[in-house]
């Protein structure tokens, strides 16, 4: 455990001073764009791809270098070489894995993650259900006073 | 009762995980390119004005150590490329990230020059295409060209010994297994 | 001598939380009256030695005694005096610090404010809190101890990111503190209440109170850290579902869900054992977010820097507590189970849903943010979960919940009929109609249907609540009846909120353009003219500011003055933008970098509405506030509540 730590320290300083060494003044980028929507699919793009040396931010908030040539890659894919975003997604997954995609592809790992939420409300719903239903064949219990009272303040 | 027991049991299934993590570095990236072909390139040699393309290297085993003059952990693992060099056990090739080279030039002057060839990749273009996002990184290639394992972070003796010695003494057997 | 009086005033509070944790339940268990009572006094005590300490801490800081290694490590005499003080809070063992003090703040409000609270239920609270206490001055003086010395004391100290020399780090931490750490004594509370086993209604009143003290807390906590990131960071962006932000959004919607059911069990005296396992839920969700954002499991910028062994101390304090509460849940519950009859249509069955949604909401942004951990401890893949994600779910999840919430407001308890329901929901609805139609049509620049959903969640809870405020109160608005005036505006704050969050989201415009000095730039109707870049030099940085001049029709509307600011102690330029706020739209200038000669790149962004968003979290927290003045009917032992509220 304690050299894994170690060797974590080591990476975790590597990534930082290459991050930090490397880092430019500016991420203001004034890149042209042929139609609206190249310029659309940047900014979407950017947005959902994220910045590897960073702690979590995507390719449009960081300053680090890597940020700055990945967005540039972007750019020429989808301007110069007039590829589609899902091709720039696809080149980017080719090169960095799943990792770089803030926007999780739905493949059989990620089912429970898509279908989480939906899953959660129908057991919560169902839940509620059976408890009306079991509510209903209760008998009214003895606190009606107080109850109705306190109905009233409501 | 059994329902009520429901919210421990999720905490405790919780807790695992939260432990496992504990171990874990949040950080570190998996490269999804070993087992795939490495990507080519045409870059300018470092001592000269031609370029080199892996291909050239095809039918033998070769690593391939990216550096930088301005990177500080790149220093750490020099000296262990330089005595790997020396054991001339595997071709080393060394691509010289985002770099100018009057600077890798006198960087590798001072600290010795593994490297049977080095490249320049001045814009971090190749990088890219090799999934760099870090410096120092070093690629273990077999003699197809296949990318079998990628060391991110400097070179230890640990690493070596225990991840790069095997996969050397695995791939002079030619033992090629494409996942 | 002052870090050591702090050091030791520590360790005198946590002889004092001992006392806290242990005599007054061993009075409890004897029925010894007086030991019991002793939990005040003990309660009292670990609060001024908690202050001592953290005064200590304070002082040391504004003297620059860089011989302690937290003040080294975190300031500079530079650094201007109101960026010390918060310097104090700025990192991990100092926040730490504050967050143990606040604890015995909350359980010495708790010690005065619950003398309606029978003696053994009350001690029996205290001592929880007594115990969660010693859980945190343990850990700080284990692991995280903001006293270490330095034995070469440094002439000058590393000092404070630049991003955080801001107003934002004096108010952010210390009132989310108080949110997130309130959130025990419903904690307590709940735990009390299992012990007992019973729960009246009187006393589900008096934790509503606490509960909502803590969440406005939380509410205006959360809404500060957004507004700090995005005059802050310079990108514009209010929300990044980061998961130390998810962090802090769980307890916030278990504690909301809290009050609804704590609502329930007040007023009907059902689902007893429900609100007491959100009560513990939403505790549990600020420890884990303790864990989280101080750990090192996950990545993200707001993430203190930290090593392993304190990940693997906040792990076995949150086994012990969380697990602790859970089984004795699971062991006690039964106890306090009661079923009141309610149909299918009413007020009971729409609290309850909305309580379902919220749990659901909580659980999604839960899985998001530990997918990643979890996958990657499973060894099956390494992947990121980001915005688009949590964009991508909670809106589905948003849009029932705003309907219920209308629902909610015109429902009879107990049981209503649809007939009658409908009697009374026709008005907001065709009035919403209107409104999310018309809008957009009229005054936004398209019509887009998200905004239009959006608009039609948002006034449905503002009409509905503002029709429940005027029919159901019978005094009208001449007198009007705070609770349900608080009540009314908390959720028209929510609707405030969603309206900025709506309308901000589709319709800002955002251009990164070169300018030469001189040259504008228009979006709608402002002319953004660029006029150049001056250098200078202020307190601890030296700045390049940019002064752009924003026209409407030819009139001068105002100047803005972005900066870059380059600190003394940092290599990297920070970004402060410029910013002219009003209540309809933000105009956002940031300084990108010199393109040539004279040609600089700038950043300009036009954010309709994006004050609502915060404007409406102070509305909410507010309301709930108001909700605490009630004017007493009839004061019977039993009944009787807290008029006012300690704030």
């Amino acid at each position: 455990m304690k050299i894994h730590f170690l060797l974590r320290s080591i990476f975790f300083s590597f990534l930082t001073f290459t991050a930090l060494m490397h880092t430019a003044n500016a991420s203001i980028e004034t890149y042209p764009f042929d139609t609206a929507q190249q310029e659309k699919d940047y900014n979407i793009l950017i947005d959902e791809l994220r910045c590897l040396v960073c702690q979590n931010q995507n390719l449009a908030d960081s300053n680090a270098e890597l940020a700055q040539d990945l967005r540039r890659q972007v750019h020429t894919m989808l301007v110069t070489e007039k590829k589609d975003k899902d091709s720039v997604v696809k080149f980017m997954v080719e090169r960095y894995g799943d990792f770089v995609l803030y926007n999780p592809p739905v493949k059989s790992q990620t089912l429970l993650l898509w279908t989480g939420p939906f899953i959660f409300l129908l057991l919560g719903i169902g839940f509620l259900m059976r408890i009306i239903r079991q509510s209903n064949s209760v008998q009214p219990s003895n606190n009606k006073e107080a109850e109705d009272t306190a109905s009233k303040s409501e | 009762m059994n329902k009520q027991m429901i919210p421990l049991a999720i905490f405790s299934a919780l807790v695992i995980f939260l432990a496992i993590g504990l171990t874990l570095d949040p950080k570190d990236v998996p490269s999804p390119l070993i087992g795939k072909p490495a990507a080519n390139f045409n870059l300018q040699k470092l001592y000269s004005d031609e370029t080199f393309s892996p291909n050239e290297l095809k039918g033998e085993p070769w690593i391939l150590n990216i550096w930088a003059s301005w990177c500080v952990s790149c220093r750490q693992e020099h000296q262990l490329f330089v005595d790997l060099a020396k054991e001339q056990l595997i071709t080393i090739v060394g691509l010289n990230y985002k770099d100018t080279p009057a600077e890798a030039k006198a960087w590798l002057k001072e600290l010795g020059n593994p490297y049977q060839v080095t490249v320049q990749d001045p814009n971090g273009q190749a990088g890219i295409d090799w999934g760099v996002y870090g410096v120092p990184e070093t690629f273990v290639m077999d003699s197809q060209g296949i990318i079998r394992y990628k060391f991110t972070g400097p070179l230890t003796k640990k690493r070596i010994k225990q991840i790069l010695l095997p996969l050397l003494s695995e791939l002079k057997d030619n033992k090629t297994q494409v996942k | 001598m002052i870090p050591e009086i702090g050091h030791f005033s520590l360790i005198i509070g946590l002889a004092f939380a001992f006392v806290l944790a242990t005599v007054p339940l061993f009075g409890n268990h004897h029925k010894h009256t007086a030991l019991m009572q002793l939990a005040v006094p003990a309660a009292v005590g670990q609060f001024l030695f908690l202050a001592l300490s953290f005064g200590c801490l304070l002082y040391s800081f504004t003297v620059d005694d860089f011989s302690v290694k937290y003040v080294a490590d975190n300031s500079n005499t530079q650094l201007p005096m109101i960026f010390k003080v918060s310097a104090t809070w700025g990192a991990h063992e100092g926040s730490l610090l504050l967050w143990a003090w606040i604890l015995t703040g909350w359980a010495l409000a708790v010690s005065l404010f619950s003398k309606t609270l029978p003696l053994s239920l009350q001690s029996k609270m205290l001592s929880v809190l007594g115990m969660v206490t010693i859980g945190f001055i343990l850990f700080i003086l284990l692991t995280s101890n903001p006293f270490e010395r330095l034995l070469e004391i440094p002439q000058e100290g590393r000092s404070l990111n630049p991003l955080l020399q801001d107003i934002g780090l004096a108010i952010h931490p210390p009132v989310l503190y108080m949110g997130y750490v309130g959130m025990a004594v419903t904690f307590a509370f709940a735990i009390a209440v299992l012990l007992e086993g019973k729960f009246e209604m009187a006393w589900a009143r008096w934790a509503k109170t606490w509960a909502i003290v803590a969440w406005a807390f939380l509410t205006l906590g959360i809404s500060l850290g957004s507004w700090w990131a995005y005059y802050e960071l310079g990108w514009g962006g209010w929300w990044f579902w980061d998961p130390v932000e998810n962090a802090s959004l769980l307890p916030w919607i278990i504690a909301t869900a809290l009050i609804h059911s704590l609502s329930i069990t007040a007023s009907r005296g059902s689902f007893q054992s429900w609100t007491l396992l959100l009560a513990i839920l939403a505790f549990s969700l600020s420890l884990l977010g303790v864990f989280l954002v101080r750990s090192g499991v996950i990545t993200s910028v707001h993430a203190f820097a930290t090593d392993p062994t304190r990940g693997i101390y906040i792990l076995v304090f949150l086994v012990v507590v969380v697990g602790a509460s859970l089984s004795l849940y699971a062991s006690h519950a039964h106890k306090v189970t009661q079923r009141k009859e309610f149909s299918l249509l009413s007020k009971d069955t729409l609290l309850l849903l909305n309580n379902v949604i919220l749990v659901t909401m909580m659980a999604t942004v839960l899985l998001g943010t530990l997918y990643p951990l979890i996958l990657d401890a499973l060894g099956v893949a390494k992947l990121s979960v980001g915005a688009p994600y949590f964009n991508s779910v909670m809106l589905p999840l948003t849009v029932p919940l705003a309907l219920l919430m209308g629902l909610g407001f015109a429902t009879h308890w107990r049981e209503d009929s649809s007939k009658r329901l409908l009697s009374r929901l026709w008005l907001p609805a065709v009035a919403s109609l209107l409104v999310a139609f018309l809008v957009p049509l009229l005054l936004l620049p398209d019509v887009s249907g998200l905004a239009i959903l959006g608009l039609l969640m948002s006034s449905w809870i503002a009409f509905t609540a503002l029709i429940w405020l005027l029919k159901e109160n019978s005094t009208g608005l001449v007198k009007p009846n705070m609770q349900k005036f608080g009540s009314a505006l908390a959720h028209i704050g929510f609707a405030v909120t969603l309206t900025g969050i709506t309308i901000t989201s589709i319709y800002s415009i955002e251009k990164d353009v070169r300018l030469e000095p001189g040259q504008s730039y228009q979006i709608n109707e402002y002319q953004f003219k660029f006029i150049g870049v001056q250098q200078k030099q202020v307190d601890n940085y030296l700045a390049s500011e940019g002064h752009i001049k924003v026209f409407i029709d030819d009139k001068l509307l105002t100047e803005l003055y972005p900066q870059k600011r380059t600190y003394m102690s940092q290599v990297m330029p920070m970004t402060e933008a410029g910013i002219d706020a009003e209540l309809s739209r933000d105009l956002f200038v940031a300084l990108g970098e010199k393109l040539d000669e004279t040609a600089w790149s700038v950043r300009i962004q036009y954010k309709p509405f994006i004050r609502w968003i915060w404007l409406g979290s102070i509305l909410m927290a507010i309301g709930g506030v108001l909700t605490l003045f009630q004017r007493r009917k009839k004061v019977k032992p039993e009944n009787a509540n807290v008029a006012e509220v300690n704030a």
